[in-house]
């Protein structure tokens, strides 16, 4: 009795799941009248504003991930090592993001650095790929830094720093050649996970008005019928893959000797 | 405390030195999430020159813009309870329902990729699926003459949207909610069963008053995460449906509302009803956490 009510749910769930990612990979392979066919990727992947968008996507992905390790492993390690107490706080204001509703934050910039603003970061395109990049930061904040701080609370980052001070190190040493390596399965996961956000994000893209991939589906599931589907398709092998990824990372982890 | 500086510094100058680590982060974060939204709501209570004002807070209540309010407060409750339902379901299932051990991994690694399928890519696989030539709406009226529109449902409306979002929420809840069934300890359900409980009193008695703060506290959580969802309702619906997220987009795009500071209320009053949602979360976490341990 209870074993069918239990088998109930998981196959209503597993349909649920599956129908969409059926229906959009049916539909994605239909373009070509009566039978199955790839046409509607090759009409993505030839696209020059799938390239374009799709290669700007991963420029923004990857200098989030940059920033993002640059400004999240100091101040966690930071924080762990010298100032404790402020945990709980940084630790709030990194779960923000997941309050405040992205839309937000992005009308906040548009009206904080505009060209009449004293940092009129959206005066010019740098300017605007930069702001867009610190908006992705954002909202990959409570993922990364979230994944770094159970990193460093694996290892014992007092002894590590104190050893690495007594043989002359000095703090870039300590960060860049002790404590990142230590923590890199956490930081991977992170950016794997940053990746997936940023791959495919429309509101802030679209309002700050960047050439980026969310806002060119967007565009172009507004105007065509079968090659969103194959966009669908795409966008969730790209997520399959990060989180594909992160699983791949942290069973590396545990097999690997310490020594990293 | 500790002693791991190099220098034989006096203790004085450590402190300002220790502050400075967080200096970058504490900038950064300053800059661009708490001043932007700030800006949004002091903008909120400005009047175009500067001044206090509660007009604009007053403006939000005019028929249409409490439509709006209203229609995704409610789509966001029924996809958060829905969500809540069938991702407890799903998980008690896997937890307690005798089900094959090995469904359990590959069912939290789906659940993961599942609640980042979000946005436009999302809309594009329900489209395909419930939308006027999607597989499943042409699958029922070609083999059951079932015709899903004439049975009043349409991708495009409430009910399209809720369906839609409970694509990662139900996920979101099972990644949830699966660390604190595992919380349940075997000896409450052994003890009560000797003292003569059936397995629904342990449910009602037990379980559930042990889980209920988690199940309000996801509940919650589900809620703002529904309602600040921007993307998958504008490739869904283009602007067809009135809802708060997509007021906001198309404002701050072109002014719809012929009154930009009515845009930064509109913005104030969805940090308002997240900032609700999750202070519930938060509150209600805390409780429970008292009891997982």
């Amino acid at each position: 009795m209870k074993k069918i009510w239990a088998w109930g749910a998981l196959i209503f769930g597993l349909l649920y799941f599956t129908l969409p990612l059926i229906g959009m990979t049916n539909f994605s392979l239909k373009m070509r009248r009566g039978e199955y066919s790839f046409d509607a990727y090759a009409k993505v992947f030839s696209d020059p504003r799938f390239q374009e968008t799709f290669t700007y996507s991963i420029m923004q992905a990857l200098f989030t991930i940059a920033f993002g390790v640059l400004l999240v492993v100091p101040t966690a390690y930071w924080v762990r090592l010298k100032l404790p107490g402020l945990r709980p706080y940084i630790e709030f204001i990194t779960l923000l993001p997941l309050v405040i509703p992205a839309i937000v934050i992005v009308f906040g910039y548009i009206r904080l650095y505009n060209t009449s603003s004293w940092l009129p970061l959206t005066g010019s395109i740098a300017g605007t790929n930069v702001l867009l990049m610190f908006g992705y930061a954002i909202l990959a904040l409570p993922y990364m830094y979230r994944a770094v701080d159970t990193g460093l609370r694996t290892i014992d980052i007092a002894t590590l720093t104190e050893a690495a001070q007594s043989l002359g190190a000095g703090w870039a040493t300590i960060l860049g050649r002790i404590i990142l390596p230590n923590v890199l399965v956490a930081v991977l996961s992170g950016a794997f996970l940053t990746f997936a956000i940023v791959i495919g994000e429309f509101t802030m893209a679209a309002l700050l008005n960047r050439p980026a991939f969310g806002p060119y589906m967007q565009l172009l599931g507004a105007n065509r019928a079968y090659e969103p589907a194959a966009l669908a398709v795409i966008a969730f092998g790209i997520t399959w893959g990060c989180l594909g990824l992160i699983q791949l990372v942290s069973r590396f982890q545990k097999s690997a000797p310490p020594k990293a | 405390m500790s002693s791991a500086h190099t220098g034989a510094r006096p203790p004085a100058r450590r402190l300002p030195l220790h502050w400075l680590g967080v200096l970058p982060f504490a900038a950064f974060v300053f800059l661009f999430l708490i001043l932007p939204t700030m800006k949004i709501v002091v903008g909120a209570f400005q009047t175009p020159e500067g001044s206090f004002t509660f007009d604009n807070v007053i403006g939000l209540f005019t028929p249409s813009i409490l439509s709006a309010y209203w229609i995704s407060i409610k789509i966001s409750i029924a996809s958060a309870l829905l969500g809540c339902l069938i991702g407890f379901a799903i998980a008690s299932a896997v937890v307690f329902g005798g089900l094959p051990k090995w469904i359990r991994g590959p069912l939290l690694t789906f659940s993961g990729v599942a609640s980042n399928f979000a946005g436009v890519p999302l809309a594009f696989a329900f489209l395909a699926t419930l939308g006027p030539v999607g597989i499943l709406t042409v699958f029922l009226r070609s083999n059951f003459g079932l015709d899903l529109r004439l049975l009043g449902f349409n991708l495009l409306s409430f009910w399209g949207l809720t369906v839609t979002y409970l694509f990662f929420q139900i996920p979101l809840m099972i990644l949830i909610i699966t660390p604190a069934l595992d919380g349940l300890k075997r000896e409450w359900r052994e003890a009560a069963e000797i003292l003569g409980a059936t397995g629904l009193q342990y449910w009602r008695m037990v379980a559930f008053p042990i889980l209920l703060p988690s199940l309000l506290g996801t509940l919650a959580l589900l809620f703002a995460n529904a309602f600040g969802a921007v993307a998958t309702a504008i490739a869904l619906t283009g602007s067809s449906l009135s809802i708060v997220p997509i007021l906001l987009f198309a404002q701050i795009r072109g002014d719809v509302l012929g009154n930009p500071h009515l845009g930064y209320a509109l913005a104030f009053g969805m940090i308002v009803v997240t900032g609700i949602a999750n202070a519930i979360y938060i509150w209600l976490r805390a409780r429970s956490e008292r009891w997982l341990k």
